[in-house]
Parts: C-alpha cells; sequence; structure tokens
C-alpha cells in the first residue's frame, strides 16, 4: 500500500530519488483525505524552492491545500497534464499523478524524512 | 428545471417600452455601441413571473428551515429591521449627498447612524474606532490586515510574517497573502486550540500579526489567549481578531480587553442582516487608538456644535477601501438589532447561543464522535468517522439532512477534524427545533449503521438530486451566455 522505496514527509508528500532528481507527489492516503482533485496549480519549472516552502496547490471539492517541498532545490520540471486531468493524482497517486521533479542542492535534508514504516506508523496516530 | 434561457423562443415579448424620449441627433461614440443585439430570453411576463416564483420556492434559507451551519451564525433575522431600512428617509437619500457643498447638513441622520454604530460596536468590542467600509468579513479582514501593514512601514518595521492556527478560517491567510504577507500555519495541540510552544517557536520580529478567531471554529476559547497577545506584542507585532465567532462572547469579554488591536465583525452574523445572498453584508473593522490613523477615509466626525461630517484629511490612512460608506442599509439594520436589544439583550444573545450549542453537542456526542470533547461555546464539531467506516461520510450525512428540510452544517472544515460536521444552532432556534435536529441526527446514525447505501442517492426530494462536484468544479459553464442560437 505504502511503497518501501519512497520518503515521506509529515505534510503527506513522497519523494523518490532518482541520481541528483527528486520526484515529488503526495500519498495516497492524502488523496484520499482531499477527495476528488479539480485542480492543481504547479509551481514554474526554474524555480527555486527551500524545504516546507508553498510548492503547488491542489484543490478539491472539499478544500484548498497546499504542497510543501520535501526538500530545497530547483524544480526543473512539472507534471503539466495534471492540468487538465488533476483526477491523475485521485486515480495514480504515486504514479502517473506525480507533482514535479526538483534537482536537490542539500541531500542530507532527505535523512530527515520518514520511511514507508515510519509514515505508517505516522499516518495511523493521525487518524483518530 | 429550465433556465429562463432555454423557455426563450424568438418573437415572444414580455413587456412594453416607454415611447422614446432620447433625442436621436446626439451621436453615441461607436466604442460604446453594441456590436451585437443583447443576449436577452425571449419570454412572456406569465413566464417570466412564473419561472421567478419558481425558483422563489426552490429558496433555501433561515426563514424557511434550520439552518445550523457552522461559523456562519445563520441566526434568524428580525423582519422589524426591515422595515426601518425601507423608510424613505433612508432609502431615497443618494450616496453622494453627504459630498456635496454643505450636503453633510442633508444627511445628519444618516451620518449619525453611522457615527453611532461605530461607537457601540468599539463599546460592544473594547476597541477604540471603527470603519464601516467593509463590505464582507473577508473585505474587513483584507482593510485590517492592510491597517497592520501600513502600522508596521510607518513604524519602520520590516515584517514578512503572519500567523494563523491550523484551525482559522480559510479567509485568513487568504486575506494575509493577498496583503503581501506570508503565511505560517501554528499547529493545535490536544485540547483543540493553538499550541503555544509551537506558537513561541514561530514567533519573531519577523511576524506582523497573528490572526486568531476566540472562541476558534471548534467552539473552544483559548485560555492562554492573554500570553499570546502579551508575548507578540512583546516582539511589536499585532493581534487581530477575527470576529466571525462574536456571536458567543458579547458581554462576557471584549477582544480589546483580551489585548487584539484589530477587529473585523460580521454585521451578517452577530447582528442578524442578511448573509451575502440574502443582502449584502458588512465587514466593519474597528482598531486600538494607536492604529486609528490608519482607518479607511472617509471618516464621519461629530463636531464640536454637535454635526456631523465626512473628513478625508487623514494623511496616514490606508484610503478608500469601497465606494461611499460601506453597505449604509445594511448597517442600518444592525443599529437597529442593537439598540432594540441593548446590553442586556445582547448579554442573552451569547448566553442563549452557547446554550444552545451544548445542548445539541451533549445530546449528538451519543450518536456521533466528538474528538474534542470539551466544553463549546457557541458551536461545536462532530466527526462522522464512525459512520465513515460504513461508508456513510460527512458530505453524504449533509446531503441526507437535506431531505430532511435541514440545512447541513459546515462539513469538512476545520481540517483539523475528519469528515467534520460543524454545528451552530445560533440563539434564535426554539427547544422544539434543536430536539427535532436531534431525533433526525439520530435516525440518521442509526440508518448509517443499517443502511449506509441508502445514503448515496440522498438528496431525493430535493430540486436538485446529488450534484456532481467534481464537474461543477472543473466545467464551469455560465448559462448560455455566449451561446448565439439563442
Amino acid at each position: 500500500m505504502i511503497p518501501g522505496e519512497l520518503k515521506y514527509t509529515k505534510e503527506h508528500e513522497w519523494v523518490r530519488m532518482e541520481e541528483n532528481e527528486v520526484v515529488i507527489g503526495i500519498t495516497d492516503h492524502a488523496q484520499s483525505q482531499l477527495g476528488d482533485i479539480t485542480f492543481v496549480e504547479l509551481p514554474d519549472a526554474g524555480k527555486d524552492v527551500k524545504q516546507s516552502d508553498s510548492l503547488a496547490t491542489v484543490e478539491s471539492v472539499k478544500a484548498a491545500s497546499d504542497i510543501y517541498a520535501p526538500l530545497s532545490g530547483k524544480v526543473t520540471e512539472v507534471n503539466t497534464s495534471l492540468q487538465d486531468t488533476p483526477e491523475m493524482i485521485n486515480q495514480s497517486p504515486y504514479g502517473d499523478g506525480w507533482v514535479c521533479r526538483v534537482d536537490v542542492g542539500d541531500k542530507t535534508e532527505l535523512d530527515g524524512l520518514m520511511d514507508a514504516a515510519a509514515y505508517e506508523e505516522f499516518i495511523k496516530g493521525t487518524s483518530s | 428545471m429550465e433556465l429562463i434561457f432555454e423557455r426563450s423562443r424568438k418573437g415572444k415579448i414580455g413587456g412594453t417600452l416607454p415611447l422614446k424620449d432620447v433625442n436621436e441627433e446626439v451621436k453615441v461614440d461607436p466604442a460604446y455601441l453594441r456590436s451585437r443585439d443583447a443576449q436577452l430570453p425571449c419570454v412572456s411576463e406569465p413566464e417570466v413571473v412564473r419561472h421567478f416564483t419558481r425558483l422563489s420556492n426552490m429558496n433555501f434559507g433561515v426563514d424557511s428551515h434550520f439552518y445550523p451551519l457552522g461559523s456562519c451564525t445563520m441566526k434568524y433575522n428580525p423582519k422589524f429591521t426591515e422595515k426601518i431600512a425601507l423608510l424613505e428617509e433612508f432609502t431615497a437619500l443618494h450616496p453622494l449627498q453627504p459630498q456635496l457643498l454643505k450636503g453633510a447638513k442633508l444627511t445628519q441622520g444618516a451620518l449619525e447612524i453611522i457615527y453611532n454604530l461605530e461607537a457601540v460596536l468599539s463599546e460592544i468590542t473594547g476597541m477604540a474606532e471603527y470603519s464601516t467600509h467593509p463590505m464582507a468579513g473577508a473585505h474587513g479582514e483584507l482593510t485590517g490586515v492592510m491597517m497592520i501593514a501600513a502600522y508596521h512601514r510607518h513604524k519602520g518595521n520590516v515584517r514578512k510574517h503572519i500567523l494563523i492556527p491550523d484551525s482559522g478560517h480559510g479567509t485568513n491567510p487568504a486575506s494575509a497573502s493577498i496583503a503581501g504577507y506570508e503565511v505560517k500555519a501554528i499547529p493545535s495541540n490536544a485540547d483543540g486550540v493553538m499550541d503555544l510552544e509551537e506558537f513561541k517557536k514561530t514567533l519573531n520580529e519577523e511576524v506582523a500579526a497573528v490572526m486568531l478567531t476566540c472562541p476558534n471554529t471548534l467552539g473552544v476559547f483559548n485560555p492562554h489567549i492573554k500570553d499570546i497577545a502579551d508575548l507578540t506584542h512583546e516582539v511589536g507585532a499585532l493581534m487581530y481578531y477575527d470576529g466571525a465567532n462574536l456571536n458567543a462572547i458579547m458581554g462576557k469579554t471584549r477582544p480589546g480587553d483580551l489585548g487584539f488591536d484589530v477587529v473585523h465583525l460580521n454585521l451578517h452574523k452577530t447582528f442578524a442582516t442578511p448573509h451575502g445572498g440574502g443582502g449584502p453584508g458588512a465587514g466593519p473593522v474597528g482598531v486600538t487608538k494607536e492604529l486609528a490613523p490608519f482607518l479607511p477615509v472617509s471618516r464621519v466626525v461629530k463636531k464640536d456644535d454637535g454635526t456631523f461630517e465626512l473628513d478625508y484629511d487623514e494623511p496616514l490612512s490606508i484610503g478608500y477601501i469601497a465606494p461611499f460608506y460601506g453597505n449604509f442599509g445594511v448597517l442600518l439594520k444592525a443599529y437597529a438589532y442593537i439598540l432594540l436589544l441593548g446590553k442586556e439583550g445582547l448579554i442573552e444573545v451569547s448566553e442563549n447561543a452557547v446554550l444552545n450549542a451544548n445542548y445539541l453537542k451533549v445530546a449528538l456526542s451519543k450518536y456521533y464522535d466528538l474528538p474534542y470533547d470539551k466544553n463549546c461555546l457557541h458551536e461545536f464539531v462532530l466527526s462522522v468517522s464512525r459512520q465513515a467506516e460504513k461508508g456513510v461520510r460527512a458530505v453524504d450525512m449533509a446531503k441526507a439532512l437535506i431531505d430532511k428540510g435541514i440545512h447541513p452544517p459546515t462539513i469538512y472544515f476545520p481540517m483539523i477534524v475528519k469528515e467534520a460536521m460543524m454545528v451552530e444552532p445560533t440563539e434564535t432556534e426554539s427547544r422544539e427545533t434543536l430536539d427535532h435536529f436531534i431525533d433526525v441526527m439520530k435516525y440518521l446514525a442509526e440508518l448509517a449503521e443499517k443502511e449506509p447505501e441508502l445514503f448515496k442517492d440522498f438528496p431525493k426530494t430535493a430540486p436538485v438530486g446529488r450534484v456532481d462536484e467534481v464537474k461543477a468544479a472543473k466545467d464551469m459553464d455560465v448559462a448560455c451566455l455566449n451561446d448565439d442560437s439563442l
């Protein structure tokens, strides 16, 4: 259910390392809590982001929520297909629903993120 | 139901135009002429009357139904205020009149009402001065945050952030960021109020203000409010009070006494004027003496001889934020409401609002989860989590309530509660109405247990059934306006 090879944040983003870049998205848990996603506001490619900065915004039928940058770096590519098919995040949060790729500056920031087991514990703790 | 444009047939006419009395010799600049005919429906008069009568029958409002929409204070709007607002002495006033040379003389009554309303709102909230100009709560917020920015600029402070608890109204971060600030969300603690330790960690001299509603959206009064205000002031930042929840505390405490520097009120909530669709809103904003120079212009001032006039000569003012003086008819209704109730009446409003909410909370907590089980003030937040395990989520419960003739409470807000359902009965509901609501909620909880699949089809009796919310949000089609076939 929660992919073992990814890293996770408390804000329910996931991160996949690919050489110097990371791919970023939101977790299955996040998409199910948000409900049907109707709009995604993506960052511009080339944008410099700091860890915990707002990176993108997702709007669902329930609410608008920020996606925060799990790591600092430069946005290299955004998933523009989300503009027409934001529901991709609901359908495939770890696959075609990825949000953007970031060229990471400080790789030590990765160490502060949760692994799959820790994230699973984390969501258990928050669901009352 | 058909749109009126769908009833349109070429050649049908529903009215008679008066004889033309304009001089056709006058040449109109072609830039101002239409390039094509106005897109008006061709319908007969009875069709128009029936169409709008049908529409009015579909209306779902506080005059027809119980409306416990949390954070919105949908109290009954007493009709005597409408009568007063319809007096010709007010409706026939032109808003430019007081701006004419010596025009203030002709509008003393209206100016006095604005002046007096500002004074009573100051008294109720413990602020020094008010502006009645903002047209809605969020407009009041933006005005307030702009004054905070003007204050810091004037002092030479460089401030970047506004702190807002994660249970705050969505308009708070929106207003702060439109005014140019970066928002930092502070998590809530287990008691449902802003976590004091997290707050202390985030508070520094880059913070311009802290925006709070107290009681907050869980209906919980923050016991550390005085500490928060003191700490905020120590770093030179200001306290902003979102007055959406003022209905809980009138006559019991005042934002000014708690240490708030800027307050916006929603007259359409606390002071019983109509909400949005039922009439324009009004979001007056009040400030401490220190911030008064930054209030928008114009200001109504009382001269030594007891007469009133408009003052535009305020060099530190943030300027104009609205045409004229706010929604005057709404201000008038709120003023009439306050005068009728008086001090004792307003205290009773808050006491009964709190009593009604607690009555419902205790009764409903038998059937629904209550994540923050504390004594609430004017509203409380249930969670439909227990029912969601059976597949009945808050949105399904809301749709079922529509079938039962009750406006659903606010759902999925605040976001710190899963499957949230935020209930605010207000003081204007009778014990019988509250008991009926409890019966319906109990029935629906039992139905969710036994036959959860039924909920997918609700509402069944409303003019419009289950709406495709994704389609509604994604494919907006503003009816026919660009359709040349009509």
